[in-house]
């Protein structure tokens, strides 16, 4: 038994989880068996297929002997007398992946063999293509970790996390990482246990571990009282928490009788299903960026995504925010590069610049608003031009389906408090349906420090006085002019930011899911 | 196969028929509904000409003769087009001889 390795880093989202560690970072992908040889033989050719469609969109950049080599890589993965071998071998039971390097191995022996220089060249061509089709064969979707596994690495994508099965529990452990990443923010509405910010590790790291991530550390090769122990602190904090579902299914109230509107946030339409209505008072952001993953939405799949929250919601209020794209939230085809993403072309910047994306977003919110009490929100809003602009759009739109025809219906339309301008002169903003304050982006614009970088992460503090003072100004702004302002940043269902923000009256909270029953509770004792 | 067509030429290709010199014969055989063959000997083994896997596996260096031969469905076009294509060194200079 080795001894015992404890690191310790930052909680990210409160929870307990122990099982096998998974490497994130492993660079050799693990192809996963299939259950038939119909199943082998499906999925090898479609990594073929992936593998020259990846060489074709190469060739298209490439020249010279560059497109050469891709071009003869094409003909030869296209040439059934490659694979034939491999899918010969499928049929007597081996594995694709098997069959695949099998087959490749003995024409590339044939061209090792040869005793001109040029044909054993060739070798390392073949060898290119046996890699390229076991890479497309091992991302098929299926490099999964075991359930129940705490996935451990530099970083993880939020498309990793959502791909991932959390049913049987697990957890998440970054070396690097920050609490206000988004995956810190998915794990939060999840109730995923994780933890960022435990830096290098000192040895290869593998095993059964323990992750505490109500106190921010990971043990691996615990001892026997080491578990012991974390069960029981899993079992307390698992009592706390059920103790906190009593205030569930009420209204929140502080102490004093105060009522405080507390709503939900959303990522994903799915995540309505784990969610009883009667829980919470309506979804107060339902982020879209999720929707555009990997490839951009057409209006149908955007419509019934936002319907089916709509219908779920019922008469309660659902706000939705056109896409915040950009940041750390990249969308192929749609974000650009830049050097300091954080400060250019995101959010409702971007959604400006790219109109036909934004149109189609807009349409579909549009339809689906004859559904349910929808409101639609802008984020990065920085100037109120940008938001005539939109507001502009949607009225367009607005027309275009009267002209044919099509149910719809005008939302309220309202804007994200995020960028310090707003907050500082909300006077500004005075046409706007209503507010909500952002508050994670919100702080790190205030305090200039960046939200996903764990060095600076003492100074992203939504409870530093300056932020504090933004947030109560926004909050008497509204409260004259008659105009809702509400909160959905993380601080929302912060425990230990709910008194600040209730202080600098706020009513309206909108928090993560796993959060809800938490922060009922401890608004119920505040005496505000 | 019934051959109703053959034919030999010299490869004068510096490296022989290579990777990109292979594309272009491959894909000129595959544009003839006939069956086509090559081999570097009159006796065989022989390999098919539209299958780039079967002629790379040839390993035909400079030098070789190579018998071309065709049945079925305009053979002798498909034989006539492919002598033509290794004589004219498959439409590339000399200075393509320096690639790999």
């Amino acid at each position: 038994m080795p001894e015992p390795l404890r690191l310790q880093g930052i909680s990210a989202s409160a929870g307990y989880a122990e099982g096998p560690l998974f490497d994130l970072d492993k660079t050799v992908l693990s192809y996963v068996g299939k259950e038939t040889a119909g199943d082998e033989k499906a999925a090898l050719e479609t990594a073929i297929a992936i593998a020259a469609g990846r060489l074709a969109v190469l060739i298209e950049m490439a020249v010279g002997d560059a497109a050469d080599i891709l071009e003869f890589q094409i003909a030869m993965l296209e040439d059934d007398a490659l694979s034939s071998p491999a899918f010969a071998a499928i049929r007597a039971g081996l594995p694709a992946d098997k069959a695949w390097r099998q087959a490749l191995d003995a024409e590339i022996a044939g061209y090792d063999a040869s005793d001109q220089d040029y044909f054993r060249a060739r070798a390392a061509d073949i060898r290119d293509i046996r890699e390229q089709v076991l890479r497309a064969l091992s991302e098929d979707g299926n490099v999964q970790a075991p359930a129940g596994a705490i996935l451990y690495g530099e970083d993880i994508a939020p498309t990793r996390f959502l791909e991932t099965d959390w049913s049987s529990g697990g957890g998440i452990a970054l070396k690097a990482g920050s609490a206000a990443s988004h995956v810190a923010m998915l794990a939060r509405s999840r109730g995923v246990p994780m933890v960022v910010g435990l830096g290098a590790s000192p040895a290869h790291l593998t095993g059964i571990a323990l992750l505490d991530a109500e106190h921010g550390g990971i043990v691996l090769s615990p001892s026997r009282a080491e578990i012991a122990a974390f069960r029981q602190a899993s079992s307390a904090f698992s009592a706390r928490r059920d103790q906190a579902g009593t205030f569930l299914a009420r209204p929140a109230v502080t102490k004093a009788g105060e009522a405080v509107r507390v709503q939900v946030n959303i990522a994903d339409p799915s995540d309505v299903d784990r969610i009883d209505i009667a829980t919470c008072d309506g979804v107060g952001l339902m982020r879209t960026e999720f929707l555009f993953g990997k490839t951009l939405p057409d209006e149908e799949t955007q419509y019934r995504a936002y319907r089916k929250v709509l219908e779920w919601a019922g008469e309660k209020p659902v706000t939705i925010r056109t896409v915040d794209a950009g940041g750390d939230k990249p969308v192929p085809g749609f974000t650009i590069e830049e050097s300091n993403p954080f400060l250019g072309l995101r959010g409702i910047r971007l959604s400006l610049a790219r109109p036909e994306v934004f149109r189609v977003q807009i349409r579909a919110l549009l339809r689906a608003a004859v559904h349910g009490s929808l409101k639609v929100m802008f984020p990065m809003i920085a100037v109120v031009e940008e938001y005539r602009q939109a507001a502009a759009t949607f009225a367009e739109e607005q027309a275009r389906l009267a002209a044919q025809g099509i149910a719809h219906k005008m939302p309220p339309l309202g804007i994200m408090v995020e960028v310090p301008s707003v907050a500082i002169v909300p006077e500004a903003f005075v046409e706007v349906a209503f507010f909500s304050i952002g508050s994670n982006d919100l702080t790190q614009y205030v305090m200039a420090a960046a939200r996903d970088n764990a060095a600076v992460a003492h100074l992203n503090s939504v409870r530093h006085p300056a932020v504090l003072r933004l947030i109560a100004a926004v909050a008497a702004f509204g409260e004259r002019e008659k105009i809702p302002v509400s909160l959905c940043g993380d601080a929302g269902g912060d425990p230990a930011s709910i008194p600040a923000l209730l202080e600098a009256g706020l009513r309206d909270l909108s928090v993560a899911p796993a959060q809800l029953a938490m922060a009922k509770a401890a608004i119920a004792d505040i005496s505000v | 196969m019934s051959v109703s067509a053959e034919a030999t030429v010299v490869i004068t290709h510096e490296v022989g028929l290579h990777a990109r010199p292979s594309v272009k014969f491959t894909k000129l055989a595959k544009s003839f509904a006939a069956e086509v063959e090559i081999a570097l000997a009159a006796n065989g083994p022989w390999f098919d000409a539209k299958s780039i896997v079967k002629v790379m596996a040839a390993k035909a260096p400079k030098g070789t003769v190579l018998h071309i031969r065709a049945s079925g469905d305009g053979a002798n076009d498909a034989v006539d087009a492919l002598v033509e294509l290794v004589r004219r060194d498959f439409d590339e200079g000399a200075d393509h001889a320096r690639t790999a």
